[in-house]
């Protein structure tokens, strides 16, 4: 049994311990508490360092190219963020190469901190547990999937007025974009929570 | 339903861990972060926020979000021009896109948030469990809004044909980027516990 406080209305709660697959709801506001999952530290590890060489390796091939009338251009993830390199849109360029950049590279570099010395089956680093909750709370401003969105869109608009080449960098970041969504579905931070509390 | 709230049973949830601790505890023994039984001076923050974000809005769509030259002739589109250009030109399902991240969203949550801070310091007609909803789609919802300027981002970046053709960012998108993280944050600062805080007699429930 856990003591828990519905995070949405405050209602206390003593939650069994739940199997693979079961939930948990609030009794008061039907929010859901818990789920039970198959907690791995192996996944959610092997998942953080592919998403690191993925966007790492982003960075340095190009990400799209277009031609047109014998005109032709090519841009890497960097090129779209210094975009903005105009005036005072300069403030842009920091705020796009965090959003789709830094703060998943981040993210991944917390988790892999706080977690990798357990998965070897040591102890935690030191602050381990406050570096997992900055993690936690980079999670709405990591915005790579929202860029990918983004791109999609901007191909649309210009496919009938030039020719696109799509280059490596961005069918990797695509597939980082695919791991990191599945990361939010797989990895059970009550259970990290709990594992980190064990090493106290 | 009668239920006992952690303030009631004199003990305080981590807001980030979730760690229930007693009442007397000021920092989190699990993460450090600062334990608190309500966010601090929550409604303040956010209808501080939300009065930046919505000041922010304004240049966003009166100055353009980009200009594009083709040979010798540029023009200038804002948020809602670009959208009617996309409808003119066909493309209906990118239009229904831009117009629902860049018009309905940001908006549709001006409208939500300050319904939701309006709510919980008078009676509401509305009851909890709807409020609680209008706050989980807000904050999963609000961040989608982005993708405007990301568009801009990579249209500038990669359309840079020379003479032929350039697409360059328009002041519009510093101002929108910052609306949607103004509106972020000031969903963020909304306590949603307020809501059941409220005496059950003004709060019309099921």
């Amino acid at each position: 049994m856990t003591l828990l406080a519905c995070p949405s209305c405050d209602a206390l709660h003593d939650v069994p311990d739940l199997r693979v697959g079961q939930r948990a709801y609030c009794l008061r506001c039907d929010r859901m508490l818990v789920s039970g999952r198959q907690t791995s530290l192996d996944r959610t590890l092997a998942m953080a360092f592919a998403v690191a060489i993925l966007i790492l390796f982003a960075l340095f091939f190009p990400f799209l190219s277009i031609e047109e009338l014998g005109f032709g251009n090519t841009t890497t993830l960097l090129g779209v963020a210094a975009a903005f390199l105009t005036g005072w849109l300069i403030p842009l360029t920091a705020a796009v190469t965090a959003s789709i950049i830094a703060i998943p590279l981040m993210r991944v570099g917390f988790l892999v901190y706080a977690l990798f010395p357990l998965w070897r089956g040591g102890a935690a680093p030191r602050h381990a547990a406050r570096v997992f909750r900055w993690s936690e709370a980079l999670r709405p401003w990591s915005m790579a999937e929202i860029f990918v969105l983004g791109s999609a869109v901007a191909l649309v608009k210009v496919a009938d007025l030039a020719t696109i080449g799509f280059g490596p960098a961005f069918w990797a970041f695509c597939a980082a974009v695919v791991i990191i969504a599945f990361e939010r579905q797989i990895t059970d931070s009550a259970s990290i929570w709990s594992i980190l509390d064990d090493e106290k | 339903m009668s239920v006992t709230t952690a303030r009631e049973a004199g003990m305080v949830a981590c807001h980030r861990c979730e760690l229930v601790h007693n009442a007397d505890q000021t920092t989190c023994r699990r993460c450090a972060a600062k334990l608190h039984s309500r966010k601090p001076q929550s409604i303040q923050r956010v209808w501080a926020w939300l009065i930046v974000g919505v000041i922010a809005y304004i240049p966003a769509n009166l100055y353009p979000m980009l200009a594009t030259r083709q040979l010798a002739t540029t023009h200038e589109d804002t948020i809602v021009g670009g959208v009617v250009v996309l409808v003119e030109a066909g493309a209906y399902g990118i239009a229904a896109i831009i117009f629902f991240a860049s018009v309905v969203v940001p908006l549709s949550k001006f409208g939500v948030i300050a319904l939701l801070a309006w709510s919980v310091t008078r009676p509401s007609g509305l009851s909890r469990h709807s409020r609680v909803h209008l706050h989980e789609i807000i904050e999963f919802v609000g961040r989608w809004s982005m993708i405007d300027v990301f568009v801009v981002a990579l249209l500038a970046a990669l359309v840079q044909l020379g003479a032929a053709a350039s697409v360059h960012p328009g002041p519009a998108a510093v101002c929108f980027a910052l609306s949607v993280a103004f509106t972020m944050l000031s969903a963020q600062s909304f306590d949603p516990r307020l809501i059941w805080d409220q005496p059950e007699s003004t709060a019309k429930d099921i």
